[in-house]
């Protein structure tokens, strides 16, 4: 095996060139070819029919609704909408698809030629803008969910063997294919990263699809070669396949540069192959030789009519289309009374829509990003997650700020409710009784806690009374401790003002 | 032999078998290296009478546009959907692991 390079030193010699397929699993009630379910953790195998299983003699018919997503997410894209196209049968073995053929498209995507522009909002890059061009967008279904299931379990099966869950088989799926793409070599992971997010929110903003990442309803394979600066041919790629948080895109690109890197140097030649990405330590392993496209031997679908949709009705289509991010990001900036780099840091966070639903869901924009990029975002970075995976959502969040502003706890205690939130101990009310974090409004017992601090304290209560009023910290925080943080802070100096007049 | 009109090579057959998970014996593909492209010059001739001004079709009624209600209909009970299964575990469908493969 090859070394790694250091990136940086790697991009000093080579140019990296990304190609990213991003499947968007679209949120239908039913399959894309049969009337199946899509609920997300249903038991396994309930939600499979004759058409999801391959079973003989069984017919598809397209699910409209799936092909309207597609032409709008298409237009989104500023694509082209195809006048007349085909699905096509894509033929391989694998034990997750059960018809041994997975139904795509082929030559004649629904959608193709588009692009779309992304901003940077990392630090120090300045918002500075890329053009991403689309080769295409391609109608498709999802596979099976295979558990793998090893010899060492000490199961009765004793080798190796998977476990497949075919509920997932036959959700409709977009799969959203770039044009090359070149950008200066130290840019690259981020673009990639701030593309996936564009199509985030873009795709999200159509309300075609749950874009989940950390659920897979969104999924990005990264492509990507190294060629020597200067050079107009392009190398051989790699295929890193569902790598599966932003971070992880921009791991992924990093990775790969070093290692292309490292084997172009040793002067041998990059394996065309398909890679998987590791979480735990960012690294990629090889997975399968990749097959040249004809040893797919694709053909026109004859179960299933053409699609052809009519111009009006794409019109009509595009007249539905939402304001585009870039647009929309500008007006909530206004909206919402952000400067430009709270709204850079939100949106680099990739906290955009969370943000938006907290304030949706009554939270003041200040305070919705403050948790989010404070607390939230300290807490995502410890997990090693994305923000939208933490286990809280932004009405829980506004409910948490609601529950402050009440003056039922402070921000002290909110803390300790984000705990149990995201620990799974219920609504921030639950958390609340049940970890007993209410501040104490008894005024009994708080001025008895002030009672005490000024005796312990008697330099500092003579401040005071000296008309020293910024002295009252000292004391404000004796009686914190003393209530163990559940007491509201600005009750607590009033009283101390009261006592030492 | 001589080199068929086709270009299918023995070769060709053996990598469309591994491709269809077909195994062929030795004699079965001298056997099918040289029938197969007997059947292509067969089929070769329909491509002869189509000129070009008629187009390939792959479907034999003209319709297009045939969709679908975005419906839920109900599902197979998981009982029946895994009758067919050689085995089973945990409600799933057990299949022996392909080696250097994951989805």
């Amino acid at each position: 095996m090859s070394t790694l390079v250091d990136v940086d030193e790697a991009l000093t010699r080579y140019q990296p060139v990304m190609g990213l397929e991003v499947h968007v699993e679209l949120n239908t009630v039913s399959k894309m070819f049969c009337g199946c379910a899509t609920t997300f953790g249903a038991e396994p195998n309930t939600q499979v029919c004759p058409v999801c299983l391959g079973l003989p003699g069984a017919l598809p018919v397209v699910n409209g609704k799936a092909v309207e997503s597609a032409i709008r997410i298409g237009l989104a894209l500023n694509c082209q909408i195809a006048a007349w196209c085909r699905f096509a049968r894509k033929n391989y073995f694998y034990p997750d698809m059960p018809k041994n053929f997975q139904t795509s498209q082929y030559d004649e995507p629904i959608a193709y030629d588009g692009w779309t522009e992304v901003t940077l909002s990392d630090e120090g890059q300045d918002g500075e803008t890329y053009r991403i061009e689309i080769e295409r967008a391609h109608m498709e279904e999802d596979t099976g969910k295979s558990l793998h299931v090893g010899g060492a379990t000490g199961r009765i099966h004793g080798a190796d063997h998977s476990l497949v869950d075919f509920n997932r088989a036959g959700i409709p799926l977009i799969e959203i294919v770039t044009k090359t793409i070149e950008v200066p070599g130290e840019k690259a992971a981020s673009v990639a990263r701030a593309y996936v997010a564009h199509l985030r929110d873009l795709i999200g903003g159509l309300g075609v699809s749950d874009v989940r990442m950390d659920q897979g309803s969104l999924r990005c394979d990264v492509n990507l070669s190294l060629k020597p600066l200067g050079s107009h041919e392009l190398g051989t790629r790699s295929e890193t396949k569902n790598v599966n948080s932003f971070r992880s895109v921009e791991r992924a690109v990093r990775y790969e540069i070093s290692r292309h890197a490292g084997i172009l140097d040793a002067g041998k030649k990059v394996v065309q192959e398909t890679r998987h990405f590791h979480e735990s330590d960012g690294t990629t392993s090889p997975g399968r030789e990749k097959s040249d496209a004809e040893d797919y031997r694709y053909f026109p679908e004859p179960d299933l009519a053409p699609v052809a949709p009519p111009r009006d009705w794409v019109e009509e289509l595009r007249g539905t289309l939402p304001e585009q991010p870039s647009a929309r990001r500008k007006r909530l900036q206004q909206e919402w009374e952000f400067s430009d780099l709270d709204m850079r840091d939100t949106v680099g966070a990739g906290a955009l829509e969370l943000v938006a639903a907290t304030i949706d869901a009554g939270a003041s924009p200040q305070v919705a990003r403050k948790w989010w990029l404070g607390e939230l975002a300290r807490r995502a970075n410890e997990q090693g997650v994305d923000l939208d995976a933490l286990a809280i959502s932004p009405e829980q969040v506004a409910g948490i700020q609601a529950l402050i502003d009440a003056g039922r706890i402070n921000d002290k205690l909110a803390r300790d409710v984000f705990e149990g939130v995201l620990a799974g101990e219920g609504t921030p009310e639950e958390v609340v009784s049940a970890r007993g974090l209410e501040v104490v409004s008894d005024e009994g017992a708080l001025g008895e806690a002030v009672d005490r601090a000024i005796e312990a304290n008697p330099d500092v209560a003579q401040k005071i009374r000296d008309g020293k009023v910024q002295a009252a910290g000292a004391l404000i925080g004796a009686v914190m401790k003393d209530m163990r943080g559940q007491a509201d802070a600005a009750r607590v100096r009033e009283l101390i003002l009261e006592k030492l007049a | 032999m001589t080199e068929p009109v086709s270009g299918i090579t023995r070769a060709d057959v053996a990598h469309l078998a591994d491709l269809a998970r077909i195994s062929l014996s030795d004699d079965e593909l001298d056997h099918l290296a040289t029938e197969l492209p007997a059947i292509l010059e067969h089929v070769a001739v329909v491509q002869q009478a189509a000129g070009d001004d008629v187009t390939p079709m792959s479907h034999p009624i003209p319709v297009s546009n045939v969709f679908r209600a975005d419906e839920v209909v109900p599902s197979l009970a998981p009982e029946e959907a895994l009758a067919g299964a050689p085995e089973r575990e945990e409600q799933r469908f057990l299949v022996p692991k392909i080696l250097g493969e994951e989805s």
